[in-house]
């Protein structure tokens, strides 16, 4: 009975020391997500979707920097996207046990890691420098890159989950392996890889530092994609580390976009998995 | 113990034959010969030589890891999906050998259904299940294909369940109903050849029946070989029997005989439940 006693204690006592770790945990991020509610609601108006970024002392929105982190986040989907599905499919498809897939493999997963910044510089050398300006172009192409090894991944783990028994059924009714790939196994592994793009957008949508050395920023509109383009990331960075108030207000406003857009998109993503083939 | 007590404890029961009623001459349609199967360095099968008849059943039955899954599946070559197997020897398909190097495998395949252990519905409608096989080989204007998707869903005994529901994703039907919709998608494009590993294995004894009569009636068209486990189900539904054992052919003879007579001690021990 005294053991008994004894053991319900230390229950207690661990139990009590894993809610605390988890309060304090979920302390900060309760924490970071009330300010920026606080600030950033306040500071949400209609204008932001109407004005471009204003010089200090005027009123203004964010428009460009809306338009331009739409712009670069798609078009770094559009490149990412189909180049990582056809990479993932290499590596769930074609090259399981092969020397080469494993080196692929551990490549992609340096890469899914790497430092943004080191992605940032890295275009920066291979486009900026050669075009001699910051553009568009080039912010979208580093935001691709980011892209690229989270799709495959996302897509190799789909396609392993596919049972071989399903490819094994395809073959045997005379199918030749890209069909029984594009028609059998892409369809069963299709919310997985949907939910990798969705979950690979809301990674790029809030990234900076590639932005900050490719496309810089753009006080104006611009649709010119071989300019420099406004983008909301670093429209951020420059007004909220600036000593003007109504800079420091869109900064909160445009930090509330994006942490509102994220998290849609990881909603969906949820969404998306738990209607998985998968489910048995 | 001696053979009479082996007769009187397995009963052949073959619904489709009355007594004393012979069944036509039988072709053959494939003959394995001296056959070895490899899985990188384990030779699983040994010196295999035995033939299949056309419009007839045969079942090969043995222990688990015996080889007679390995067998089925060199016989559409499905094992060359995977690195590291490969089968030595003959297969001869209406006297042609389909082991031969170069052999268009999508084409062969086509004429050889499989139908697995587990259920295998491809992840789409119910309809498009069965007409994707169609789809491969044959362009069909819409109307025939939904004829030819209709006959094979009643020779498979499925029509009444999913004719309202032809739309719907095959996944949803259950595990038996998934069973007759893959036997279905095999027969659909008209093989000569079924190939059935284990069909029954994962279902009911309602939905094993029903497979069972289903393989019955399918026996008029088809050469068809199954893998099973369940001696009942080898006596009941094939006209002849090959006891494997160890990757060795131990026994190969009408399925009567074998489950009578059988001239393999090993047989008749395994037969009659004492190993195994």
């Amino acid at each position: 009975m005294e053991n008994y006693l004894r053991r319900r204690i230390i229950n207690g006592l661990v139990m009590t020391l894993c809610m605390a770790a988890t309060g304090f945990g979920l302390l900060w991020l309760v924490l970071v997500l009330w300010t920026l509610l606080w600030n950033g609601v306040a500071a949400i108006s209609p204008v932001l979707f109407v004005q471009m970024t204003p010089p200090p002392g005027s009123t203004g929105g964010l428009l460009n920097a809306i338009f331009g982190s739409v712009v670069m986040t798609s078009i770094a989907t559009a490149i990412g996207t189909p180049t990582g599905i056809l990479a993932g499919t290499f590596l769930a498809e074609y090259s399981r046990g092969s020397r080469f897939g494993e080196a692929v493999r551990f490549i992609n997963d340096i890469l899914l890691s790497a430092p943004s910044i080191i992605v940032g510089l890295f275009v920066y050398e291979l486009m900026v420098v050669r075009m001699g300006h910051f553009s568009a172009w080039a912010g979208a192409v580093a935001l691709a890159i980011i892209v690229i090894p989270v799709v495959v991944r996302t897509t190799e783990d789909m396609l392993n989950l596919v049972p071989n028994a399903l490819r094994e059924a395809a073959a045997a009714l005379g199918s030749p392996r890209w069909k029984v790939i594009m028609l059998v196994c892409y369809r069963a592994a299709m919310q997985g890889i949907v939910t990798g793009v969705m979950l690979a957008v809301a990674r790029i949508a809030g990234e900076t530092a590639p932005l900050l050395f490719t496309a810089l920023n753009n006080q104006f509109w611009s649709t010119n994609l071989n300019g420099p383009m406004a983008n909301l990331p670093v429209v951020i960075f420059q007004f909220a580390m600036s000593p003007y108030a109504d800079w420091q207000t869109l900064a909160w406003a445009g930090a509330l976009l994006i942490t509102i857009a994220v998290l849609f998109l990881n909603i969906g993503a949820r969404a998306l998995a738990s209607w998985s083939t998968f489910k048995q | 113990m001696s053979p009479p007590a082996v007769r009187h404890a397995m009963p052949i029961f073959r619904p489709d034959l009355r007594e004393g009623e012979a069944q036509p001459a039988a072709r053959q349609k494939v003959l394995i010969r001296d056959v070895d199967f490899y899985y990188g360095g384990f030779r699983a099968l040994k010196n295999i030589t035995l033939p299949l008849h056309d419009k007839r059943v045969t079942a090969f039955i043995g222990p688990s890891g015996c080889g007679k899954s390995t067998l089925l599946r060199i016989l559409n070559r499905i094992y060359e999906l995977y690195p590291g197997q490969r089968a030595t020897g003959e297969v001869l398909v209406d006297g042609e050998n389909i082991l031969v190097p170069g052999l268009d495998l999508n084409l062969l395949r086509a004429r050889i259904g499989m139908v697995f252990q587990k259920p295998t519905p491809f992840p789409m409608s119910i309809y498009d299940n069965i007409a994707f096989g169609l789809r491969l080989y044959e362009k069909l204007p819409h109307h025939e294909l939904d004829d030819r998707v209709e006959s094979a869903l009643r020779r498979a005994a499925l029509w009444d369940e999913v004719k309202e529901k032809l739309g719907q994703s095959g996944l949803g039907l259950s595990g038996g109903q998934q069973q007759r919709l893959c036997i279905a998608r095999a027969i659909a494009v008209r093989p000569e050849i079924l190939l059935l590993d284990e069909p029954a294995s994962a279902l009911d004894p309602i939905s094993t029946q029903r497979i069972e009569e289903l393989i019955a009636e399918l026996k008029a068209e088809y050469c068809i070989a199954i893998v099973t486990h369940n001696m009942q189900q080898a006596a009941r539904s094939s006209d002849y029997t090959a006891f494997m054992y160890l990757g060795e052919l131990i026994e190969f003879d009408e399925t009567e005989r074998i489950f009578t007579r059988p001239k393999q001690k090993h047989t008749e021990d395994y037969i009659t439940g004492r190993f195994g």
